[in-house]
């Protein structure tokens, strides 16, 4: 258990250390610049708009980091080989895979707080004081969204390359938005395989309108106890899933 | 007799081509015990399989067939990492993490306690000659042998019973040869077991006591080095040094011991001979003759034929 935490926070350092918190700096100048200047254009909406552009860019920037560092967070240790070292230690290839994807959760997690004080702050002062603190329950959806998007992602690079593995991590971000359509047009088809196949779709891809409530929360509604819990614990069983299928995966590997 | 390694009927086929079907047989059934407290020389030529053995050894690949233990442990159980150590043949590390930070993380790996992580760490990037102000470089900043310097390092982080290390001198200067050397030789005085691989003969000679051979991913030799070296031809050679006599003088004196062979050199002469008792033959005539006994030594085949012959 201890290695797995030492893992996970060398995961988050080498995160840190190349540079993918800078994304903030950005995120940053984005809320910054629409808190001063929007306000202006759409007078009383402002901070609907902020909260509207605000968790959508941390679904989205966030959904890079998941994508692009997930797909690489393995795959870079076996080409670079220092892999060779680590497990030459007492380290188990099941731990290494949970250490280094708590490591990058914890690395979107830290984002997420981050992008999220700044839109509170950013709330604050166009004068959306109840929304500033409304938002967070959806913010805590959209983290836990991320964590299922990493779990894709590592499972995808355990045997296929980083840059496959990242176009199809990003179609299942696409698809699993519109999980629901998808069930809906599998009943409009009445019956025969093609339903039995989009049938399977919808139950094996995760169903990722679970998370949304960005419009909800530009409304300044709050997600529901029940919600939250419901998809934190969906995010959990299915990253628990996905991460033991990518163990079955990674311990049979030969680094060559 | 219990082994620190056994290695049984060991066997490993890469898969390579687009589809995986081709085989490339790297190790053929290799069998091999090794006693703890001692150097071992795992040798062979390029592509003979010493880098896929130490490989299968670590867990890093897989034996299509066979197996191995260590310490008496299946290779399987990597719990049984916790008294071993490795150095990868030209490794590479975290490049975002410092000469400190590297050994440091490593030792959380073990378990090692923070004081005992600091002073481990002190003591084993001193003894591989890595300079202090480099210690808290990042690796991506580190040349070839600095990178080698710092993998002997962390492969002797936990204090392990057995070190493996695949080529540990590559990329070395002349002065990091000696210092490393001598590190591998402490690390027999402390009584633990190397086991490396290498390509270079002087070191084996100045090191290994005992070495096997592998050619072709099967063991070609294996024994003491003193033993494989000396057994050379069928007969044995004794090499009789003299000094103050000529060889033109010599061979009309021992012109009838009949093996004897007569090598010139400055001041003096080597007389080769093949039997035991032909070298007091010889010294009953060089004592009247006014030369002088030097030395007398069998004569070893020398390492680069041992290797050439067995590797080729
Ligand atoms: N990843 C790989 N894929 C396919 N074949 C491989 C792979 N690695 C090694 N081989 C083959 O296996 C054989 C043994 O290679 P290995 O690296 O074990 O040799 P070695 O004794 O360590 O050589 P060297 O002295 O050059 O380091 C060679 O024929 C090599 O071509
Ligand atoms: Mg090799």
């Amino acid at each position: 258990m201890n290695r797995i935490f030492v893992i996970a926070r060398n995961a988050f350092r080498e995160a840190v250390r190349d540079r993918v918190l800078y994304n903030l700096v950005v995120f940053v100048l984005l809320i910054t610049a629409s808190a001063v200047f929007l306000g202006e254009l759409t007078a009383g909406h402002e901070a609907r708009t902020i909260v509207n552009l605000g968790l959508s860019a941390m679904l989205v920037f966030g959904a890079f980091i998941a994508i692009f560092v997930g797909v690489s967070l393995v795959s870079k240790e076996i080409e670079k080989r220092t892999v060779y070292a680590v497990f030459s230690k007492p380290v188990g290839r099941g731990e290494f895979i949970i250490g280094k994807y708590l490591g990058l959760c914890l690395t979107l997690l830290v984002n997420v707080l981050i992008m999220g004080g700044g839109v509170s702050l950013a709330l604050l002062y166009v004068g959306g004081y109840e929304l500033a603190f409304s938002i967070w329950g959806s913010i805590a959806l959209v983290f836990f969204e991320l964590t299922i998007l990493t779990a894709v992602a590592i499972l995808f690079s355990s045997f296929s390359s980083p840059a496959l593995s990242a176009l199809l991590t990003f179609l299942i971000f696409i698809i699993g938005h519109f999980s629901a359509s998808l069930r809906d047009f599998a009943e409009n088809l009445g019956s025969g395989a093609a339903k039995v196949f989009f049938n399977a779709i919808y139950y094996v891809l995760p169903n990722l309108s679970h998370f949304s409530f960005i419009t909800n929360a530009a409304n300044g509604e709050a997600p529901p106890v029940s919600m939250l819990g419901g998809a934190f614990a969906y995010a959990l069983v299915y990253a628990a899933i996905l991460l033991s299928l990518t163990i079955l995966v990674f311990s049979r590997r030969n680094f060559k | 007799m219990s082994y620190i390694v056994e290695i049984e009927n060991l066997t490993k086929d890469y898969e390579v081509g687009f589809w995986k079907k081709k085989k490339v047989r790297a190790l053929d059934g290799l069998n091999l015990k090794v006693e703890s407290n001692q150097i071992f020389g795992f040798l062979g030529g390029n592509g003979a399989g010493k880098t896929t053995t130490i490989k299968i050894l670590m867990s890093l690949i897989f034996p299509t067939e066979g197996g191995a233990k260590i310490l008496g442990e299946d290779i399987t159980d990597v719990k049984m990492h916790a008294s071993i150590g490795y150095c990868p043949e030209n490794p590479y590390f975290y490049d975002y993490l410092t000469a400190r930070e590297l050994m440091n993380y490593f030792g959380e790996l073990f378990g090692l306690d923070s004081a005992e992580r600091k002073r481990r760490t002190e003591e084993l990037l001193t003894k591989v000659g890595l300079d202090e102000k480099d210690w808290n470089k990042q690796l991506r900043k580190f040349s070839k042998g600095m990178q080698q310097r710092v993998g002997l390092a962390q492969s002797l982080i936990n204090d392990p019973k057995i070190v493996f290390l695949d080529e540990p001198m590559s990329g070395l200067d002349p002065i990091g040869r000696r210092e490393i050397r001598e590190l591998i030789a402490e690390l027999r005085e402390q009584g633990k077991t190397v086991f490396m691989s290498t390509h270079i003969l002087s070191d084996i000679e100045a090191l290994c006591d005992n070495v096997a051979i592998l050619r072709k991913g099967k063991l070609a030799a294996t024994g003491k080095l003193d033993d494989l070296l000396t057994r050379g031809g069928e007969r044995q050679i004794f090499e009789i040094n003299v000094k103050g006599v000529s060889k033109e003088r010599l061979q009309t004196l021992i012109a009838d011991v009949p093996t004897a062979e007569i090598y010139a050199k400055p001041n003096g002469a080597n007389i080769h001979v093949q039997d035991e008792s032909d070298i007091e033959a010889v010294l009953r005539i060089i004592k009247p003759s006014g030369g002088k006994l030097v030395s007398i030594q069998p004569v070893k085949q020398s390492l680069e034929e041992l290797f050439a012959k067995e590797t080729g």
